[in-house]
């Protein structure tokens, strides 16, 4: 980004090590599968955990002994852990990292649901509901960092978007225009980010915080100046109705949770997959990274450097007001002041997470947003973990991603240079 | 951006025909001319005109009046000029001080506390961002971006107000233990990001933007817990800090404490050890080339790791100094945006210290003139979060205003850190 890191320093003076990455993954599994073991197994009441595949305590559930759970969940990890340390299945390491995290995940629900029961569905939809906003916004910063620009205005266009669907939409009563409103809003602050940066080459980092600040301002003062003195007329925006499919909704969990969704959840997941495939497979994909890590060489190929940059950046901006939709149009039915609330630096967090890939940036999305539920579900059900603590885990994980403790993120080489035509 | 390196003198002492200039048609020439002063003066002028339409735009009776303006044009603009008038007439009352206060006070009606209060209201504000301002700034110096100014002080929040509730130290002592008890902690958190980037190479920015949502998180958490809420509340409140721990101030209507004078003592110790110490000149020479640094023998990481403590220990105080002047308890909001707004301060200040005082001044008197403004015309306090990001929009993009303005090319190129990079 902005300035230079002092990495070659620290990579110069240590060569390949015996501890490479995966045997220090490993060694990280390994200590938590011991904690989980340990601690959680003998913190649990020997009481039955219900897991049902409803909304509620009813119907048929996953059962397991609380305290069994969480000690068999735990050496899980723990051989998890072992297994790359010990170099086996190489191939799989991948897998094995997976499993571990997700065996300790479960040896932590078994110790918390010891007792009690968690309805799925429940859980599935609303983690799902929390990711939506997570993933688009970091698919708005993939599009600009993959380019050359560093978002960190995602949360400014959060609120932009929010706002502005929920003015117009109501306004117009119709919640198509409020959606395309919502992408305006978002795409508003995406063009000064882009016109500072690309033309004016102001440091993207200082514009982006500066953008974050402007949005919670002229949000907040326009709240205030017509929103809250009239709901009624500016802040009733109709809101984004679920569809559900016949036949599909059926499935157990799964069904209820996918096909009886918001339209916007399936438009998130289709971005994902198109801007995958359009990064991987698509003349503009190959051109944007290229622009991305290597203006120079782009431009010398013909290129257009800042056409490309103007292009992903608009785009995000776009990408991330219907992010912001999702906040008044889908999940509410109103606007706050500041009602995002930070949910735009925790998009920030799982692109980065996500190591810059849609995909990725998907994935670190649903952990974030499993999180974050748990996190609610945990402070209903008056667990001793406050929810503050399970709050902090995306921001941790991301603090612990990008120092490199668990395999380095590689940020695109010219990711917040701006790009001069000499 | 293209450098002219001539320094001013060099035409005048060449004695040339460009020497022939007189002193006065040379000021003219760069009076007029994208000189940072200027630039300085106009962006608050665009910024106060942007501000002016919006409270136009957002005033429902005088945006009636615009509806039959081709009939009567003067009913619309003199509408628009009277809310605008009063609306900013406020906010300078507000800041500075009114009037018909100090006429009271010269008649014998009124008294010197009521004619003040004003300035020891701006004043009440602006010293946290004085703080908050140099901890970003003198990072900024050092080639760092310390978003992380907010989590510092929430951080030196906790630590200074816990230290100000919990030692029964006699007066004197006590503030100052909390003081420096604010410092540490701020220091601590700033330190986290310094060595994460000297050891790791992480992203300053990255690191210090989730570690602002961690502290915040902690310190909601923090505050219920027991030992530290007000045990007679049942809300989100600590203790309340110490008599003698508290900065002494005139009490009453005059706000204004020791924290005013500690932030000028402290602008004069960074500017100290920005220009004048052995250490101020290693993190200006890292700042400027890190590479050309460490080959003059410069230890790059380590100066990023004792910068960012600093910087951190700076913003730790700037908290501490918010708890022990003005709220005297801790509650999740107690630290308020003084953080965000910081980086603003510096920004606007262009990084160096006597200008950070400044620009501390000016946020201050514009948060207090919003406050009368908000009581007294009803015009919502956020605008004044408006001006002030979009004041700094404009001296972060020179060239933007520059070309609003149509202003000559600027002759000298003033030493420091500008935020355009090239």
């Amino acid at each position: 980004m902005s300035t230079a890191t002092v990495e070659e320093i620290a990579e110069a003076a240590a060569p390949e090590p015996f501890w490479s990455r995966q045997r220090r993954l490993g060694v990280a599994l390994i200590l938590i599968g011991l904690l989980a073991a340990a601690l959680f197994g003998s913190l649990a009441p020997s009481e039955t955990a219900r897991f049902t595949l409803s909304e509620d305590a009813e119907g048929a559930a996953l059962t397991i002994n609380g305290q069994f759970g969480a000690i068999l969940f735990g050496l899980i990890t723990l051989a998890a852990g072992g297994a790359l340390v010990a170099g086996v299945l190489k191939r799989f390491q991948n897998l094995l990292l997976s499993v571990g995290i997700l065996t300790f995940v479960l040896s932590f629900l078994c110790w918390q649901v010891a007792g009690k029961f968690m309805p799925l569905v429940d859980t599935t939809s609303g983690t799902l509901q929390l990711a939506l906003p997570l993933i688009l916004g970091a698919l708005a910063g993939v599009l600009g960092e993959r380019s050359g620009v560093v978002n960190v205005a995602i949360e400014g266009q959060f609120l932009m978007g929010a706002f502005a669907g929920a003015l117009v939409g109501t306004m117009a009563t119709s919640v198509w225009i409020g959606m395309i409103s919502a992408a305006v809003g978002g795409l508003i602050i995406a063009a000064i980010l882009a016109v500072l940066s690309i033309r004016y080459l102001v440091d993207q980092t200082v514009v982006g915080i500066v953008l974050n600040l402007f949005a919670l301002g002229i949000t907040g003062f326009l709240y205030e100046r017509l929103m809250q003195p009239d709901a009624q007329s500016y802040n009733t925006p109709p809101m984004l109705e679920k569809i559900r499919i016949p036949g599909l909704a059926d499935i157990p969990v799964i069904g209820p949770v996918l096909f009886d969704a918001s339209p916007l959840l399936w438009a998130g997941l289709a971005l994902v997959v198109l801007i995958h495939f359009g990064l991987s497979r698509t003349r503009w994909g190959l051109r944007t990274r290229a622009v991305g890590e290597h203006p120079t060489a782009a431009d010398t190929v013909g290129i257009r450097v800042r056409g490309m940059r103007y292009l992903n950046v608009l785009t995000g901006g776009v990408i991330a007001g219907l992010g912001g939709a999702y906040f008044t149009l889908v999940a509410t039915g109103s606007f706050t002041k500041n009602m995002t609330a930070g949910a735009g630096f925790i998009a920030l967090a799982a692109m980065i997470f996500g190591r810059y890939t849609p995909f990725g940036a998907l994935a670190a999305a649903l952990f974030f947003g499993f999180a974050q539920k748990l996190a609610t579900f945990l402070s209903a059900v008056g667990s001793p973990v406050p929810s503050q603590f399970l709050n902090m885990l995306p921001y941790l994980a991301t603090i612990i991603a990008v120092a490199g403790l668990v395999g380095r993120v590689r940020a695109p080489a010219a990711g917040g240079q701006p790009y001069i035509k000499s | 951006m293209t450098t002219e390196t001539t320094t001013p003198q060099a035409p005048a002492a060449k004695g040339g025909p460009d020497g022939e200039e007189s002193l006065l048609s040379r000021f003219t020439q760069n009076l007029w001319a994208a000189n940072s002063v200027m630039v300085t003066i106009l962006s608050i002028v665009l910024a106060v005109v942007i501000g002016a339409i919006l409270i136009v735009v957002s005033d429902a009776t005088v945006l009636a009046k615009f509806a039959y303006f081709t009939a009567r044009p003067s009913d619309a603009l003199t509408a628009s000029w009277d809310l605008i008038s009063v609306a900013y007439a406020d906010l300078v009352k507000g800041a500075l001080g009114d009037p018909e206060a100090f006429a009271a006070w010269f008649d014998g009606t009124g008294t010197w506390q009521q004619a003040f209060g004003p300035l020891s209201e701006t004043l009440t504000y602006a010293a946290p961002l004085v703080f908050t301002g140099l901890a970003v700034a003198l990072a900024f110096r050092g080639g760092l971006f310390n978003i992380g100014a907010q989590g510092q002080a929430v951080i030196g929040c906790i630590t200074g107000g816990i230290a100000g509730f919990t030692f029964g130290l006699p007066v004197g002592l006590a503030m100052l233990v909390a003081m420096l008890c604010g410092a540490l902690g701020g220091a601590l958190w700033g330190f986290i990001p310094g060595l994460l980037k000297a050891r790791t190479g992480a992203h300053e920015v990255i690191t210090t933007i989730m570690l602002n949502y961690t502290s915040a998180l902690l310190l909601s958490w923090l505050v219920l817990q027991k030992g530290i809420q007000d045990p007679d509340r049942t809300d989100a409140i600590s203790k309340t800090v110490h008599e003698a721990a508290q900065l002494p101030s005139f009490g009453g209507v005059l706000r204004v404490h020791l924290g005013i004078v500690l932030a000028v003592l402290a602008t004069a110790g960074v500017a100290w050890l920005l220009n004048r110490s052995a250490f101020g000149f290693e993190l200006r020479a890292v700042g400027s080339n890190q590479h050309a640094a460490k080959t003059a023998g410069i230890s790059v990481a380590k100066t990023y790791a004792l910068l960012m403590a600093i910087a951190g220990g700076l913003a730790g105080l700037g908290g501490a100094t918010q708890v022990l002047g003005t709220a005297y308890a801790l509650t999740p909001a107690v630290a308020g945006n003084i953080g965000f707004d910081g980086l603003l301060v510096a920004l606007l200040g262009r990084n160096r210290p006597w200008g950070t005082l400044l620009a501390a001044l000016l946020f201050g008197a514009l948060r207090a003139g919003g406050n009368r403004m908000q009581s007294y015309s009803g015009i919502s306090l956020e605008l004044v979060t408006v001006l002030q990001a979009l004041i700094v929009i404009f001296i972060a993009a020179p060239a933007l205003v520059k070309a609003i303005f149509r202003l000559r090319a600027t002759r000298l190129t003033r030493p420091g850190a500008s935020l355009v990079k090239g």
